[in-house]
């Protein structure tokens, strides 16, 4: 067993709290530069060019890059050699997320109870996805994810003699209803297959993709261009006035499911698509 | 003048400020803006309901629906950009009946708070939402009006100068979210950045 103190978790999580916040990756930062240069409207390109600038204001006076700094959700890629040492995971996991709103300045946004609505005052709990993996690798991915962006996800189970035509058509009625909310232009993440919590996790998990990579299936990634060129062919555009650069990606994952159903879920994120992770 | 060219205008506004405002203008605020979002909105309306006074007065006031970040040590005020103005809605046409003129968010607005709009003479400006870090470099000072208790949902009072924003709706329902969709659907030349 390799062993991974509870503090070093601690301080790993706080650190990418901060750092998310206000540094955008480098992968958005090139998608934002590509649809400045694909959009059409004047109107989106002068919002995409602010969108930019924001990201470098923010990186230089360490501001967050959104005031709304997210949920904290994080996917937990849990080596199964690995011990953890000096607390519990889910504890320091919970005190990072703590630490790094209170010292990074991040907004708290997280409520005690969905119905009577009492703020926990310091962003906890994150929402945690746990994954046991072979190795000696505790990795932590982050994604602090905006509450306008997750309002719009959608799960649907689809009939599955409709196939493809079905689930392009779901994913594109998802990007128009959510119009301008979700702070256009996107990032779509596609979950197909699965159970009902399955497939709303594989959405989720497609956005901790880098944007720049391409689906190892090559018949998913036709699929994610074809999405990518429908949903791109709303009109909606930067901040849905009216544009050709609705989404950045659209990343599709899939996973094995019953012969009666064909789930797919789809969540997106804003163009402030911000993330970090870290090995211990 | 050309829709991209920016106009200057002051907050609280004027009656012929409004009416010069049409849908696709940008404008640069200078002023005082009130912040009010979900909680502060359901508060406002249920005092007035109640009869009781509003410990604010709305008459000309521009809202904006924001929940800044904290204020780091030395600075007003944090990242501060809009949030989704769709979750007011059911608020807003009292709201402007109380004296409102002016709103900035992001999001469609509903068929009910279109038509207030247009009834009250108002206005509704859209700021880039996921853009707080740069637009919180045009507010220059921020005090907590009312319901500190709120945290991030206090009604602030915010001075701002030259605060970027486009009107979207205008007082005679001019919507550049209609008029966006129609104009660029189906045009796209290039499937898209990824």
């Amino acid at each position: 067993m390799r062993k991974v103190e509870a503090a070093k978790i601690i301080d790993a999580v706080e650190e990418m709290c901060m750092r998310a916040a206000v540094e955008l990756p480098a992968a958005v930062e090139y998608m934002l530069r590509q649809g400045r240069q694909q959009e059409q409207s004047p109107l989106g390109q002068t919002i995409l060019s602010d969108i930019l600038r924001n990201a470098e204001i923010a990186r230089r006076k360490r501001l967050p890059i959104c005031q709304d700094t997210g949920t904290a959700a994080l996917w937990v890629q849990f080596g199964q050699q690995v011990q953890i040492v000096g607390g519990e995971l889910e504890q320091a996991i919970n005190e990072g997320v703590r630490r790094g709103y209170e010292r990074g300045y991040l907004r708290k946004s997280i409520v005690r109870d969905p119905l009577r609505r009492e703020n926990t005052g310091d962003n906890t709990p994150a929402a945690i996805h746990y994954e046991i993996v072979p190795g000696t690798t505790l990795r932590l991915r982050l994604l602090p994810k905006g509450g306008g962006c997750e309002n719009m996800s959608r799960m649907a189970f689809l009939r599955p003699g409709e196939g493809v035509e079905a689930v392009k058509s779901f994913v594109l009625e998802t990007v128009e209803a959510a119009g301008a909310n979700p702070c256009p232009p996107v990032v779509v993440g596609v979950g197909i297959g699965g159970t009902a919590d399955q497939a709303t996790w594989l959405a989720k998990r497609a956005l901790f993709r880098d944007l720049r990579d391409k689906h190892p299936d090559p018949f998913y990634a036709d699929l994610e261009q074809q999405l990518l060129r429908l949903i791109n062919n709303t009109g909606i555009g930067p901040q849905g006035l009216g544009g050709t650069v609705t989404a950045l990606a659209v990343k599709v994952e899939t996973w094995p499911c019953h012969i009666t159903a064909l789930p797919v879920a789809v969540c997106l994120n804003c163009h402030a698509a911000r993330a970090a992770e870290v090995s211990l | 003048m050309g829709e991209h060219e920016v106009k200057r205008i002051e907050a609280p506004l004027l009656a012929k400020t409004v009416n010069a405002l049409r849908a696709g203008m940008r404008v640069a605020i200078s002023g005082t803006l009130l912040t009010a979002r979900d909680a502060a909105h359901k508060r406002l309306v249920e005092t007035v309901e109640r009869g009781e006074t509003l410990p604010v007065d709305l008459k000309r006031q521009v809202l904006y629906y924001t929940g800044p970040s904290p204020a780091p040590l030395g600075l007003v005020i944090g990242s501060a950009g809009p949030t989704t103005s769709g979750r007011m809605d059911p608020f807003t046409p009292k709201l402007l009946a109380l004296g409102v003129r002016g709103m900035i968010g992001k999001g469609q607005r509903s068929p009910e708070v279109v038509e207030a709009i247009k009834n009250y003479r108002a206005v509704y400006f859209v700021a880039i939402g996921g853009a707080g870090a740069l637009l919180s470099q045009h507010i220059v000072a921020s005090q907590v009006l009312a319901y500190p208790e709120l945290g991030p949902e206090a009604i602030r009072r915010l001075e701002v100068e030259d605060f970027p924003a486009i009107v979207v709706i205008d007082c005679r329902g001019g919507n550049l979210y209609e008029r966006g969709l129609q104009e660029w659907k189906g045009r796209a030349s290039a499937p898209g950045p990824g």
